[in-house]
């Protein structure tokens, strides 16, 4: 095992550790691409989109390290968030009736969101560690569950946000809190209570158990079940926050929002070092992940040299080369 | 014997009263068939079937319109073939998921002697519709950028937001792209938003910042539109007459035409009400004393605040 070969004490020979530095180094050769493409991309308003644009995508990663980390999947994330938005939204328009257009009614739209993503995520949770069926399965299951609830809430079509309730919502989104815009402040916050919890916890101690050997996990007197559980219900809540900023975006949730968000979450994961088969989690990696996709799309945005029918393939290329880069084997040396 | 002589007596007078029991097989059955609405445009397009059927079978009691919607081209196919052989329908008319795979399952009900209606979406073979009902994919791209023409001058530019890529996009952006041929009027970029708000607002973000010096924008779609304005109003670049123009009808966006709304003072029609108009047609095929069968391909009309109330259906989900 190749793992075991780690273990033994280092060599002492100073070596840039790439599982370690390679996303940063891939996200800093994108930002040299898209500034020599064009100078207005490092311009404090692109900067500022991507960092907010970033904040979906990088809160529900965060979650979905701690989910894939214990051996886990969660394929639902996208499908959650609609269904999520979509019963926010019809909340809030028939609050207004009774509470008003105030903030009050904000906060028990965003309050019931969270409440509503915890218990999404328990029962993605409970369903695999109770139900005995594969994460993979039960989670493609709600995927198609939460995708079609929302368009039956919708009626096949748009659900959209009052336009009295969107005045005192829409500043979650647009407004900045010295300089920096509410999502990105929360997606700050997300990550560092997901680093806390990861590196400095036995909880996050415990999900690598667990990916690494369910069974020594068990043997060890640790609560599999419970653990894994509970790393469904982060998902479920970073899930649920990234919804609450998502909806004053555009004030409306459809069949068509948050496609594909769970590959693209999964993605910035391994992207940031993370391990899909689980046993060896990174959120600082995750950030940097979802950073990275975004900044993808960005720059494909900033210039007319690659055919828009092209996009995908792009895409496809940073991405195995960024995961190339921090796996291939650098030091020259190996030991397997 | 008895027993379902009964039956059917009872039947008879319990659903029509007064109508003899011989009208019920000069009844004439129209078979609906189109996608399980999934998105916007379609579930307006789900309403104004229904509402076509009330009207329809309304006014000509002899008419019964069957609407099925299928969630994919094998199931549209499986509905197809139950038409003709539960309903035996006299008329079909069908707004194919693909025209490949239900080619053949078109051409089945044409040979049981079905008259046949083909909305929006053409069959990958020649000659099977008896009449063809759809919107005008290039000429709504002409009607756009004639707009655009009126209101801008040479050396203006603009930016284009396009849809998913597919032969309806590139009919749009072809068809708009000839009529600004020669005006001077600079397309900055084009990129594609999949007719998706999200995609719209990232897309126009970028070209935000990207090109300090934008004049208007083409997003061919009332829903890209809608992602467009969010990220105008985000970098306060709505006023210099800054003008967007989408594509397709939706409710909200006829609604700010009328109230006058200067960011999207115009609309361009695809409408999903076609499938009434098939209905209708079809309809007319049974009833009229004119000839129907040919192709209708219905205008791309641009909806201005003179003309938006003909257009706008408060109770359509679209």
């Amino acid at each position: 095992m190749p793992d075991t070969a780690q273990t033994q004490p280092a060599s002492n020979k100073p070596k840039i550790d790439l599982k370690m530095y390679g996303p940063a180094i891939a996200l800093a050769l994108l930002c040299i691409l898209g500034f020599s493409l064009n100078t207005a991309f490092l311009s404090e308003g692109n900067i500022t989109n991507l960092l907010t644009r970033s904040a979906f995508i990088g809160i529900i990663a965060v979650g979905a390290t701690f989910v894939i980390t214990a051996g886990g999947i969660d394929l639902s994330v996208g499908s959650m968030a609609a269904a999520i938005a979509g019963v926010m939204i019809i909340l809030m328009n028939s609050l207004i009736d009774v509470l008003g257009t105030g903030t009050l009614t904000v906060v028990i739209g965003a309050t019931s969101a969270i409440i509503l993503g915890a218990l999404a995520g328990l029962a993605n949770g409970l369903l695999t560690t109770k139900g005995k069926i594969e994460a993979f399965i039960v989670t493609l299951g709600t995927m198609g569950i939460f995708r079609s609830l929302v368009t039956y809430f919708a009626d096949g079509g748009t659900l959209s946000l009052s336009f009295e309730i969107r005045g005192t919502y829409r500043p979650v989104y647009y407004e900045s809190i010295l300089g920096v815009p509410i999502p990105v402040w929360v997606f700050i916050m997300v990550a560092i209570s997901g680093w806390f919890l990861m590196n400095r916890t036995t909880f996050g101690r415990y999900c690598t158990a667990i990916g690494s050997n369910e069974h020594v996990a068990q043997y060890s007197a640790i609560n599999v079940n419970k653990i894994k559980t509970w790393t469904y219900v982060i998902q479920g809540l970073c899930v649920a926050l990234a919804t609450v900023i998502y909806v004053p975006r555009l004030g409306s949730a459809s069949s068509s929002t948050g496609v594909l968000w769970e590959l693209e979450a999964i993605a910035a994961v391994i992207i940031g070092g993370t391990v899909l088969k689980g046993g060896y989690g990174r959120i600082g990696g995750t950030i940097l992940g979802a950073l990275i996709l975004t900044t993808i799309g960005n720059i494909l945005n900033f210039t007319d040299l690659v055919s828009n029918y092209l996009n995908g393939t792009m895409q496809g290329l940073i991405i195995i080369v960024a995961v190339w880069l921090q796996r291939a084997d650098w030091g020259g040396k190996s030991k397997t | 014997m008895h027993f379902g002589k009964t039956i059917f007596a009872g039947l008879v007078g319990g659903v029509m009263a007064v109508a003899s029991a011989a009208s019920a097989q000069d009844t004439i059955k129209i078979g609906v068939s189109y996608p399980t609405p999934t998105h916007a445009w379609a579930a307006g397009m789900n309403w104004h079937a229904e509402q076509a059927e009330a009207r329809l079978e309304a006014l000509y009691p002899d008419i019964d319109l069957i609407l099925i919607n299928s969630p994919d081209p094998a199931s549209q196919a499986s509905a197809l073939e139950d038409l003709v052989s539960i309903h035996a329908i006299d008329a079909l008319v069908v707004l194919p998921f693909e025209s490949e795979p239900l080619t053949d399952p078109v051409l089945n009900v044409k040979e049981s002697g079905a008259l046949i209606t083909v909305v929006d979406r053409g069959l990958s073979q020649p000659g099977i519709e008896d009449i063809y009902v759809a919107g005008n994919n290039p000429e709504l791209g002409r009607v756009s950028a004639q707009y655009m023409k009126t209101r801008l001058e040479s050396g203006d530019n603009i930016v284009i937001l396009r849809g998913i890529p597919t032969v309806i996009d590139n009919e749009r952006f072809d068809g708009f792209m000839a009529e600004i041929e020669g005006t001077g009027i600079n397309v900055l970029d084009h990129k594609h938003a999949n007719w998706n708000r999200d995609d719209g607002f990232e897309v126009m973000q970028d070209f935000l910042s990207r090109f300090p010096d934008i004049d208007a924008v083409w997003a061919q779609d009332d829903d890209i539109a809608i992602g467009v304005v969010a990220a105008l109003e985000q970098a306060g670049r709505t006023g210099d007459g800054m003008f967007v123009v989408g594509g397709a009808g939706m409710k909200e966006t006829i609604r700010g035409i009328m109230d006058g709304n200067e960011l999207v003072p115009v609309d361009v029609l695809y409408p999903p009400s076609m499938i009434a108009t098939a209905m209708d047609v079809t309809v007319a095929a049974f009833k009229s004393n004119g000839p129907v069968a040919g192709r209708y391909i219905l205008g791309a009309t641009l909806i201005t605040p003179e003309n938006a109330e003909a257009f706008y259906f408060p109770d359509s989900p679209f």
